[in-house]
């Protein structure tokens, strides 16, 4: 008697489980399936936007004031990337821009590697300093700092100058490169310099023997970000570059939204488009990276 | 070198040797920071602090104006400016609405990343793309979706059937809304992968052990997931929203400010640059500072206590 009980208690309870089971497994079908659509959603907000530009950019004017409008042009003609150019005045613009942009990323690599390698190796009363230097510069509004820098750059005869804007650009792009060339460095085991500097080479040989090569991918990752940075840049050019031809990229485009821009939708979408491509390019080489190691070691810290 | 070399066997106290090298490291550690802090004691530091300070002039754009200390005079004209505080309760509007919807949504695609779904690599990819792009483009191109014969937006909603004739960025019942959208996707690839980065920070064994112990997918969320996540939450939100106050390139070219849009940001810099009251607009600066750290002290602390709770 006991024993049958106990059969028929097992086979409930495996009856049961079955049950819970099935409906376990409706139930995680249902809920993969809304992930699904959950996830196609997302892309679709976040990728349709591009998507549109990338198509209105070939389209000719026709086609982008027709009363029934198609996704797709109905050829892929280029004449709006050649109209933005000339019209706009996009050539000149970009020049600038690039002028500037490789301007800053090269002295921000500069001086931010000596001192994101003292940041890194040595304790020193610097190192709160500077780190409280690179939080507080992200809390404060750029307001209060382009005022008086406008006030100062006016007398240098900096102001509506390239160089006044590379100036800027400098210090403003410091401190994340600082900081992200500090991880770097950091990351570079202390051992491999001491066991060179017991080989005998000298401090400055150490530095470009073995630091320099390791450091090589944290060097390009760095100084993507700054020109990235400067080329999207636009409110320091807002108020800094008053001369057309010295606008950079974003302020040429701005200004010809407001103008012109809104009758030649086309070629504002090409030119917009044209200004989009380092930072497209930038983004496809670094995406595999920014998505697995570089940002979870910041997070990590 | 033969400090170095004598270092891993002594662990005694200092000899003189060993405080002669710490001295020589100390200093080559500031010869090192020279090349950097020039230019940012020179055009950071002295800027800033002369940026507070100025909020206490009457400074104006004039190439002959004479500057002099007003005390708190510009504070007491902002009390009665209006316009002003109708700005900055636009700005509160906005960056509370864009951090929060940017938050929640950019969690709920960080957790769909992270869920071992088919299609994740391109999703992964289409979800960095508003980071690749420069703001006065972001906005380009959403003025483009949201033009009202030619828009997206609309041909999608008269395709449904629904009316298709809303000027989004032109009437102030939708500006607002609609520039917080713009908002909320330029920013959300930044917090998605943050919080990507956090979620995979987490320990796959304690949702497994959990799931064993019959959790549902609510409870392991809101008692694995979120605790664990909490600091990369804070971080983020925090970020997010300092970088959504200051945030100026995308509204100035999707409305100029127009239709109750008006950022202090952009109201702070036709302060400036438009009307030449840089002492006034100093002090909108220090305004808006202080109300930030307020906010940030509050949130921060009250994080702190539920983290040690």
């Amino acid at each position: 008697m006991s024993i049958s009980s106990d059969l028929r208690r097992d086979a409930d309870v495996v009856e049961r489980d079955d049950r819970a089971r099935r409906r376990s497994r409706t139930s995680r079908r249902i809920w993969r399936v809304l992930q699904y659509v959950a996830l196609v959603l997302f892309v679709v907000f976040l990728g349709f936007p591009l998507l549109f530009l990338v198509t209105a950019a070939f389209k000719t004017q026709q086609e982008l004031q027709s009363p029934d409008p198609q996704l797709l042009p109905a050829q892929w003609n280029l004449d709006n990337f050649v109209g933005a150019i000339e019209r706009a005045g996009l050539g000149q613009a970009a020049l600038n821009s690039l002028v500037v942009a490789l301007a800053t990323t090269l002295i921000v690599v500069l001086i931010a590697l000596p001192a994101a390698y003292a940041l890194a190796r040595f304790q020193t009363r610097l190192r709160g300093l500077a780190t409280g230097w690179i939080l507080l510069s992200q809390v404060f509004p750029f307001i209060l700092i382009i005022i008086p820098l406008f006030l100062m750059l006016r007398p240098l005869g900096l102001n509506n100058t390239l160089g006044g804007l590379v100036v800027v650009y400098v210090v403003w792009s410091l401190p994340f490169a600082l900081w992200m060339l500090r991880g770097y460095v950091a990351a570079i085991p202390g051992e491999l310099e001491e066991a060179g500097a017991m080989d005998g080479a000298s401090r400055f040989r150490v530095l470009r023997s073995i630091i320099m090569p390791l450091l090589g991918p944290g060097l390009v990752a760095t100084s993507l970000f700054a020109f990235i940075g400067s080329w999207n840049e636009f409110f320091f050019a807002l108020v800094l570059i008053k001369d057309e031809a010295l606008q950079t990229l974003p302020q040429r485009l701005a200004l010809f939204v407001g103008s012109e821009g809104q009758v030649a939708l086309g070629q504002l979408a090409a030119g917009s488009l044209l200004a989009c491509i380092p930072s497209l390019v930038f983004f496809a080489i670094i995406q595999r990276r920014l998505t697995s190691g570089l940002l979870s070691g910041a997070v990590k810290g | 070198m033969t400090a170095v070399a004598t270092r891993p066997e002594a662990p005694t106290p200092p000899t003189p040797q060993r405080r002669g090298r710490r001295g020589r490291q100390d200093w080559s550690a500031y010869l090192l920071f020279v090349p950097a802090m020039i230019p940012i004691l020179a055009f950071s530091v002295y800027p800033l602090v002369q940026g507070i300070l100025l909020g206490f002039t009457d400074s104006q754009s004039g190439l002959n104006a004479v500057t002099s200390f007003t005390g708190i005079d510009n504070y007491v004209r902002l009390l009665d400016y209006g316009l002003f505080w109708q700005s900055f309760g636009i700005g509160l509007i906005w960056a509370f609405s864009v951090t929060i919807i940017q938050f929640v949504a950019s969690l709920c695609l960080a957790l769909l990343l992270n869920a071992n779904l088919w299609g994740q690599g391109i999703a992964r990819t289409i979800a960095l793309i508003p980071w690749a792009m420069p703001p006065v483009i972001i906005a380009i191109m959403w003025r483009f979706m949201l033009h009202p014969t030619y828009g997206a937006i609309n041909g999608g909603l008269g395709a449904l059937g629904l009316p298709d004739d809303t000027n989004w960025l032109g009437t102030a019942q939708w500006a607002l809304p609609a520039v917080i959208v713009v908002g909320v996707w330029a920013g959300m690839p930044q917090t998605t992968i943050t919080l990507l980065a956090g979620l995979q920070g987490i320990d796959d064994q304690l949702h497994e052990a959990a799931q064993i112990d019959g959790a549902s997918v609510w409870q392991r969320f809101w008692n694995i997931t979120i605790p664990g996540l909490r600091p990369v939450i804070v971080a983020i939100t925090t970020l997010d929203f300092i970088n959504n106050f200051n945030s100026f390139a995308l509204v100035y070219v999707l409305t100029a400010g127009a239709y109750g849009t008006m950022l202090p940001m952009l109201f702070a810099y036709n302060e400036a640059f438009r009307y030449g009251n840089f002492g006034l607009a100093s002090a909108m600066g220090n305004v808006i500072v202080v109300v930030i750290a307020v906010f940030l002290f509050v949130y921060l602390r009250a994080q702190a206590k539920a983290r040690t709770a």
